[in-house]
């Protein structure tokens, strides 16, 4: 563990983006758990009188069409899209990555069934299929987190099959074979701990598309109801206003979903360099 | 020496930049290359060969730069020479074959085109006669039916007809100087042997000249006039090739020298020469010594019948989003219908080039594969009797224990060198604890890793030193047969040299048995009491190592054997018939 | 040529199984439905009379196996139901509002192509340069864009504070006639017609949304090529053609470029659906009246048959814009479809 630590010290000061990156991503982390206690405002509270004021002082992001404090919806926003990336994004890597691995391992009619599966949904545009899988399910929170983490599926079983398949034959499996290692060991202790680093770029990259695509899905009006505070909702409130020159009510929830896309975008390299040994001095 | 050198290399020192800062790869080296003269650069890997042939034809690459020193061809500079001037000297004047020939074409230009492009850049044809040329270059490398293999695609083509290719290229504007970077590794040695004689046969025709870079010994002795041997960037010895073996004056040549197994080298020569290698083997006894007076019963340790395995040919390549029916119209042999067996303590040398069956027969053997047919009796069981995935649960599989190719491959990039080596202990012998850390520490002393080693990761340690740990985890279970594949193959002759010794020196204290597999038969012979020959599945010969490497029966072996570059120094001493002319490189 | 041919031909079989998948998903996503499906198909204000009719009409009182026989046939006669919202076929209102789509998405890729290719090229050629740290600012910032933020921020930019831009809605201002019927894209009918005024309106009309999706569709192509391009750089056969002195012209294009234009087409296949998801957002942002457009309304008024029909259609389209790709790719490509 304190090995870690040191390598992980290693990598964030050997490339400041990274460690910006993770620096802010522990900010978001912070915003989910502590959003409600931390915003000024309650983001649900409407005023008539107040409504579509510019930034001031005292709203730092102004307010929306019903008068509510901009800022703190925006805060307290981060705890449901993270939740909705988080969780789809863990789903998808679990059923995934198992998926893969034992096809990338076994072959044969494991590897066609898995391959045709994802063949399958990899058929349809992807964000159109989660718009059916959410209409056919029903509109609702937990609809959104499936649909996300089905169209996730195939890029996690993709990659965990193709590096499995890679490392099945390599030289440091068959000894772990002639030392007498059962299948379900050597997947567990040899192979999977070796493609890690690629599935952490994958999570990465797919953690700020998964949050894209719920944010997507809500701005289109599904998934989360108003009033609740959520980025893709805020977005297309604002949206109505933008050609009337409001733009604070779209830009800071949009600014927000673009920041912690980025955010997770740069944290992939940083993150195969940490569970990466090679990697380690 | 009489006219102006073609070539002249003078204190050139090349930098590259690295992420810990600049690394000298070339310390002012200086060489020339005469008229028609071949010259040999010889070296380990990381010697420097190959950069200073980059250097002087500017593809050196972006991190890289000479730093001192100049590089005139035929009175043209070339160093700090216009990219586009070079530019105009590369294939017309200068030109370079590379390794790995497959790769190194157009993967989707037909071969002849990328003739023409050359000689097109070079105004060496007209649009009009350019297939033409193209065509009679294709016919001078011996390509067969070269009209119909202009059209043809690199992938299309064989390793050895690419490199025929190759050379067609790098010829076509008929250069007065020929780079030859590497030009057989990876090929077969019979291809090799065709692929340098064509070489040697064009150049010498029209007088060019040709560097030779190789980090094999006895192809530059077979093959050049003049030989200059690399260590770490730094010239250390050049010289004549008879003198140069005759007389080798560097203690760094001698090693080498000593280190290359010829026809006639003992183990105990290898490395006769003290060696002050990075890894050096501690030579220290094992606190307890476990050897073990070997049972004199020469009763078979291990009995193969008849032994076949297919493979289905399939219909093409199976990517995943598109996957092909695996239907096979034919099936492939691999292994067909051999026998042969094994006595205790026995070293077995299992020989032949790529595809001949020798890895698939080592794979059934250890049963990480199940044959079609046939048996393979262990200490008189068949354990060919369980499936591969079931044999890992058996008694047995702790006797039969094996070293791998790469050394890198082998061991888990997530494993410390205890944690390799304690795996088989821990799953097949069920140490834990103190005595597991005992017996690592025991076994890393007998294959002479030392012991601050056991915790660094396989990144952190030299390919000699992987090699060690892969086979202290081999013998950890003491088995009673360690299959080796091809246990050297990725290894610098010095540390191959090494490796050998200590392989030898185990069988001895261990007792233990040995299938060698390899495609070198000059290393089978210095650690094989007894060779197989194998060819497209087949055993084609077998007998006592000696036998068949001097006396061999079949012509397929003859061929094999004669195409191997032989190194044998003794060929360049005058010892007993003084003032014997020196035989010029290979007739 | 031959053998080219039947190779195009086995890519075109190998579609099948992914039509058959995806005709199997659709059915099952409409069938998914909680509670009873008839009650959903025919719409709220249905009485127990309509929905009986629907359960009938849909086979919902048959077995599965059969339920998916009269799917797929109604499939194949072009029935797929019909829309609540506006009373008309599917199948009609997606036809008539697919070129609106076709020619946003078309031209946003189109935009994208051209931006990504040369800037990929360009920042492998000139690694380190000052093009590509711009290729990977855009790059990174491209991916990690919303597309419906994209397109709000260049209406605010365009429209509101610069006035460059028409009001972001629909395909045309309402002070002019839709050109003429021929393909259905505006831009190209009008041009058809001859119709300068026209077209000069339709541009204009069309360039911001294009211009959020070649935005969006921009980082993947501009990542893929240069990464293609900085591979085949490092080959070895570049480097053999490198030590035969041919132009920087023929090693870059011949051998380079054609080398890395493989990988770059095979992802288009990807980022075009992407596209097709994004469209959906743009086609919202600007009012575009498109099957995006379509799908929404449908989506917030529980009109499943739109729904299914448009997810349906999508997939389809997708498997022809793949199948496209892969043609063109063996046709390049002679590795491909060849026994190794």
């Amino acid at each position: 563990m304190l090995r870690f630590a040191k390598h992980a010290r290693y990598v964030l000061s050997e490339n400041p983006v990274t460690a910006g990156a993770f620096l802010f991503f522990t900010l978001l982390i912070l915003l989910a758990v502590f959003g409600p206690w931390i915003a000024p405002h309650d983001p649900l509270a409407t005023n008539a009188s107040n409504a579509l004021q510019a930034p001031t002082w005292a709203h730092p992001f102004g307010t929306d069409h019903l008068g509510r404090d901009v800022f703190s919806r925006v805060i307290v926003a981060t705890r449901l899209d993270l939740g909705i990336a988080v969780s789809a994004v863990a789903l998808s890597f679990v059923i995934g990555s198992a998926l893969g691995c034992s096809a990338g391992f076994w072959g044969g009619w494991t590897d066609r069934i898995v391959g045709r599966v994802s063949d399958t949904i990899m058929a349809f545009p992807l964000f159109v299929l989660a718009m059916g899988v959410v209409a056919a399910l029903g509109n609702s929170v937990e609809n959104i987190i499936y649909a996300t983490a089905v169209i996730n599926l195939p890029f996690y079983a993709r990659v965990a099959r193709n590096e499995t398949s890679l490392r099945r034959e390599a030289g440091f499996v068959l000894a772990a074979r002639i030392s007498g290692g059962s299948d379900a060991r050597i997947l567990a202790t040899q192979v999977f701990p070796n493609i890690l680093p690629p599935m952490m770029v994958q999570i990465s990259l797919n953690m700020g598309w998964a949050i894209l695509n719920a944010a997507g899905l809500s701005f289109i009006g599904l998934g989360v109801r108003p009033p609740a505070a959520e980025w893709g909702i805020m977005v297309a409130e604002g949206a109505t206003y933008i050609v009337s020159g409001e733009w604070w009510l779209a830009l800071f929830p949009g600014a927000a979903l673009m920041l912690a896309v980025f955010c997770f975008n740069l944290m992939g390299d940083g993150l195969r360099d940490l569970v990466d040994p090679s990697r380690r001095t | 020496m009489a006219p102006r050198p073609i070539l002249t290399v003078d204190g050139l020192s090349v930098e590259f930049r690295t992420r810990n800062g600049t690394v000298r790869a070339l310390e002012s080296v200086d060489l020339t290359v005469a008229k028609g003269e071949v010259l040999g650069i010889v070296g380990e890997s990381g010697s420097g060969k190959s950069v200073t042939a980059y250097t002087v034809i500017g593809l050196l690459d972006k991190a890289g730069r000479p730093v001192a020193g100049s590089a005139e061809y035929d009175g043209v500079p070339l160093i700090g020479t216009r990219e586009k001037d070079l530019a105009d000297l590369r294939g017309r004047e200068i030109s370079m074959i590379f390794q790995n020939p497959r790769a190194a074409l157009n993967p989707i230009r037909p071969v002849g085109k990328q003739i023409e492009d050359v000689l097109l850049r070079h105004n060496q044809a007209t649009r009009q006669d350019a297939k033409e040329k193209a065509i009679a270059m294709l016919e001078k490398v011996r390509i067969v039916d070269p009209p119909l293999r202009y059209w043809s695609y690199p992938y299309e083509l064989s390793g050895g007809m690419c490199q025929r290719v190759m050379i067609a290229i790098a010829l076509a504007c008929n250069p007065r100087l020929l780079i030859a970077d590497e030009p057989t590794t990876g090929l077969d040695v019979t291809t090799q042997k065709a692929t340098m004689d064509l070489v040697q046969e064009l150049t010498r025709a029209s007088g060019m000249s040709v560097i030779l870079i190789t980090h094999d010994l006895g192809m530059a002795a077979a093959y050049c006039d003049r030989i200059v041997v690399m260590r770490k960037g730094e010239i250390v010895e050049a010289a004549p090739v008879a003198q140069l073996f005759a007389d080798p004056k560097h203690p760094y040549t001698q090693k080498l020298i000593a280190a290359s197994p010829g026809p006639n080298s003992k183990l105990s020569d290898l490395t006769a020469v003290p060696d002050e290698m990075e890894d050096a083997a501690p030579v220290q006894a094992p606190d307890a010594p476990p050897v073990r007076v070997m049972p004199p019963s020469r009763a078979p340790l291990m009995e193969v019948t008849n032994l076949v395995k297919e493979f289905p040919r399939r219909d093409a390549k199976s990517v995943w989003p598109w996957q092909k029916s695996e239907t096979a119209d034919t099936v492939f042999r691999a292994v067909d219908d051999i026998s042969f067996s094994l006595s205790r303590g026995e070293s077995l040398g299992l020989v032949g080039e790529s595809g001949c069956g020798k890895s698939t027969t080592s794979s059934i053997v250890t049963r990480l594969l199940d044959p079609t047919a046939g048996s393979v009796f262990f200490d008189g069981e068949d354990i060919t009797a369980f499936r591969a995935a079931k044999f890992a649960r058996l008694p047995q599989r702790r006797k039969i224990q094996m070293v791998f190719q790469d050394p890198t491959d082998s061991l888990n990039p997530r494993f410390s060198s205890a944690d390799s080596i304690s795996d088989p202990l821990r799953r097949m012998v069920g140490l834990s604890g103190a005595a597991l850390t005992k017996r690592v520490e025991e076994l890393s002393d007998m294959v002479g890793l030392p012991r601050h080693l056991l915790t660094r990761f396989p990144h952190q340690l030299s390919g000699g030193q992987k090699a060690r740990v892969g086979i202290a985890r081999a013998i950890a279970a003491d088995p009673m047969l360690l299959v080796l594949d091809e246990p050297t193959s990725a290894l610098d002759v010095s540390v191959q040299a090494v490796v050998l010794q200590l392989l030898d020196r185990l069988k001895q204290e261990l007792g233990m048995s040995y299938i060698f597999v390899s495609h070198d038969l000059n290393v089978v012979r210095l650690l094989c009491e007894r060779v197989i020959v194998m060819n497209k599945g087949k055993i084609v010969e077998t007998g006592t190592a000696e036998d068949v490497l001097t006396r061999p029966q079949q012509d397929y072996t003859k061929t094999l054997i004669a195409a191997i570059p032989q190194l044998d120094p003794a060929r360049w001493r005058p010892p007993q018939t003084a003032a014997a002319p020196v035989p010029k490189a290979a007739e | 040529m031959r053998t080219k041919l039947a190779q195009v031909g086995r890519r075109l079989l190998q579609a099948v199984p992914s039509v058959i998948g995806i005709i199997v998903i659709s059915f099952a996503l409409t069938r998914a439905l909680p509670g009873d499906p008839a009650v959903y198909f025919a719409g709220a204000m249905a009485d127990e009379k309509s929905i009986a009719e629907v359960r009938v009409a849909l086979g919902l009182d048959r077995s599965w196996i059969e339920q998916f026989f009269i799917y797929v046939g109604n499939l194949f006669s072009g029935n797929l139901g019909v829309s609540l919202n506006t009373g008309r076929p599917v199948l009609t209102e997606l036809m008539t509002r697919l070129p609106a789509s076709l020619e946003l998405t078309f031209t946003g890729l189109g935009i994208a192509i051209l931006i990504a290719v040369p800037l990929g090229v360009l920042a492998a050629v000139r690694p380190g340069s000052w093009i590509d740290h711009m290729c990977r600012v855009l790059v990174t910032a491209g991916v990690s864009l919303p597309t419906f933020f994209t397109g709000l921020f260049l209406i605010y930019l365009f429209y509101y504070l610069l006035g460059l831009a028409p009001s972001p809605l629909g395909r045309l201002d309402i002070l002019f006639f839709p050109p003429e019927h021929v393909t259905g894209f505006y831009t190209l009918d009008s041009l058809i017609a001859g119709d300068g005024e026209t077209f000069v309106a339709a541009l204009k009309q069309i360039v911001l949304p294009a211009l959020t999706l070649g935005l969006f569709a921009l980082a993947p192509i501009a990542r893929m090529t240069r990464a293609a391009m900085l591979n085949a750089l490092a080959s070895d056969f570049v480097r053999t053609a490198r030590a035969n002195g041919l132009s920087s012209a023929t090693v870059l294009g011949t051998y380079a470029f054609r080398n890395a234009a493989l990988p770059v087409l095979t992802t288009l296949g990807m980022v075009f659906s992407f596209l097709l998801g994004a469209n959906v957002l743009v086609e919202k942002v600007f009012s575009w009246p498109g099957i995006g457009s379509f799908a929404i309304e449908a989506l917030i008024a529980s009109d499943y048959a739109a729904v299914q029909g448009f997810v349906l259609s999508m997939a389809l389209l997708f498997v022809l814009v793949n199948l496209a790709i892969d043609t063109l790719l063996t046709l390049i490509d002679p590795r491909i479809g060849l026994d190794g």
